[in-house]
């Protein structure tokens, strides 16, 4: 098996550099890749384009990132939990880009496939559609997304093996796979790692081959954004 | 006239045995309250599960099982967990059956806005446009008249659009209201004390109401 194994979150992000386009897996601040976020933070790269369903909060997840003021650009679909994202959006500091979630999601799907570009019906005729191609199937107005392109994923799975091969837990799924297989250099860190031949083959979500690093991660906080619950009686 | 969980309760009467449903952010999560007994329901959360259960009992919580909200829940028996772009492409070759969703305007030709304010509000569409543009029956959830009286169903919507000639039911604190496909709203039912005349008053866009149109049973 190749060897996909490396010793932490430094190694794994060696090479992101100013201006480099990232997406980073997650739904809130749920399957977020916490331990590359905080070594962006303290390797201090900036002017990052950032792909992500969220921004994070002000203080946990994409929100370290806008706090020091290393992104320059989010493409996201909701991001709506930020008060400092909110700030420097208005005072034109920080660039964003809002596109429906299910073209986000299709997006990066069409990276990982291999194909140039979608047809999805969301934001027909709304500001979303502004300078983009449309084109008409039976009937139905559709328009024209790219795929991705992306220098780097940056993915949170359950388990992984040091051949890459990836297993996700719960809705931190999301967009996690997707992203995976989207990235020109994808890195993957997993609550625990192990040898090859101890995942159960059937039961991979994200096979090794697009993956290309990948790292036991430490000390994850895995914060709870809306704690809700009932009572026991 | 109705408050939040009346709203909720009157659309929950849609809800038909068998159909996968997708609720939205705010009244439309209060739905799933109100699902009639003895019907067979999937909830979908946008974020990646089929069968959304009840929130877990406290100290169950786990920050990995999440819905659209954010908010801890848990699953059913039967459940499943996909990835973000087949959660989209159920919704897209709709097999959801039914999506009920919040909206801050609505027009008689049945566009809908809800996700910004310029300048005020940049939260973003999340899903909702993916939603609105692939949902084959939508149910609105809305406020008829805001705090100042004026009216939030309208000729044509003012705030920039989520959708376009998408809606064909809404379900507001004073009323029931279908979307007639050639336009213009047609009033179904009023809440219970709600006169047709405030109906006819409290809705901007173009209004086809009965005198007689019944009142809304609740139970």
């Amino acid at each position: 098996m190749i060897n996909k194994k490396v010793s932490g979150a430094d190694e794994a992000i060696r090479d992101i550099t100013n201006g480099s386009t990232l997406m980073l897996g997650g739904f809130g601040l749920c399957g977020i890749p916490e331990n590359c976020i905080a070594t962006l933070v303290s390797k201090g790269v900036k002017e990052l384009t950032c792909i992500s369903n969220n921004a994070g909060v002000d203080d946990f997840g994409i929100g370290l990132l806008l706090k020091t003021r290393q992104v320059k650009k989010m493409i996201s679909s909701y991001v709506g939990e930020n008060a400092e994202f909110e700030r420097q959006l208005l005072s034109g500091e920080l660039e964003v880009e809002l596109i429906p979630q299910g073209t986000l999601a299709t997006r990066c799907m069409a990276a990982g496939y291999g194909m140039p570009a979608i047809f999805t019906p969301a934001g027909v005729g709304t500001e979303v559609a502004e300078g983009k191609e449309t084109r008409n199937f039976n009937g139905k107005d559709y328009l024209m997304e790219y795929a991705f392109d992306a220098d780097f994923a940056l993915v949170k799975a359950w388990k992984g093996d040091t051949a890459g091969n990836l297993i996700f837990r719960s809705t931190s799924r999301n967009f996690n796979p997707v992203m995976a297989m989207a990235g020109r250099v994808t890195i993957a860190e997993v609550e625990e790692l192990v040898e090859p031949g101890m995942l159960d083959p059937d039961h991979i979500h994200t096979p090794g081959v697009y993956v290309h690093r990948i790292f036991q991660g430490t000390a994850y906080e895995k914060r709870i954004e809306q704690r809700t619950t009932r009572p026991r009686s | 006239m109705l408050d939040k969980n009346g709203i909720a309760r009157r659309i929950a009467k849609e809800i038909k045995d068998g159909y996968y449903v997708n609720l939205g952010i705010g009244i439309p999560t209060l739905v799933a309250n109100y699902i009639p007994d003895g019907i067979d329901v999937v909830l979908q959360s946008e974020n990646g599960l089929l069968g959304m259960g009840p929130f877990p009992f406290e100290g169950d919580e786990d920050p990995d099982m999440i819905n659209a909200g954010k908010q801890t829940i848990t699953t059913l028996p039967g459940s499943a967990v996909f990835d973000s772009a087949m959660s989209f492409g159920m919704i897209r070759s709709q097999k959801i059956d039914l999506t009920i969703l919040g909206a801050m305007e609505v027009s008689e030709n049945g566009d809908i806005a809800n996700w910004k304010i310029p300048g005020k509000m940049v939260k973003g569409m999340g899903g909702a446009m993916d939603l609105v543009a692939s949902a084959k029956n939508i149910i609105v959830a809305m406020q008829h008249i805001n705090k100042a009286g004026e009216s939030k169903l309208l000729p044509k919507c003012t705030l920039p659009l989520t959708g376009v000639n998408c809606i064909r039911k809404v379900v507001s604190e004073l009323a029931v209201l279908d979307i007639l496909p050639e336009g213009g709203f047609r009033l179904i039912e009023r809440a219970p004390g709600v006169s047709v005349d405030f109906i006819v008053q409290s809705t901007a866009g173009k209004l086809f109401a009965d005198a007689d149109v019944k009142e809304m049973d609740l139970n």
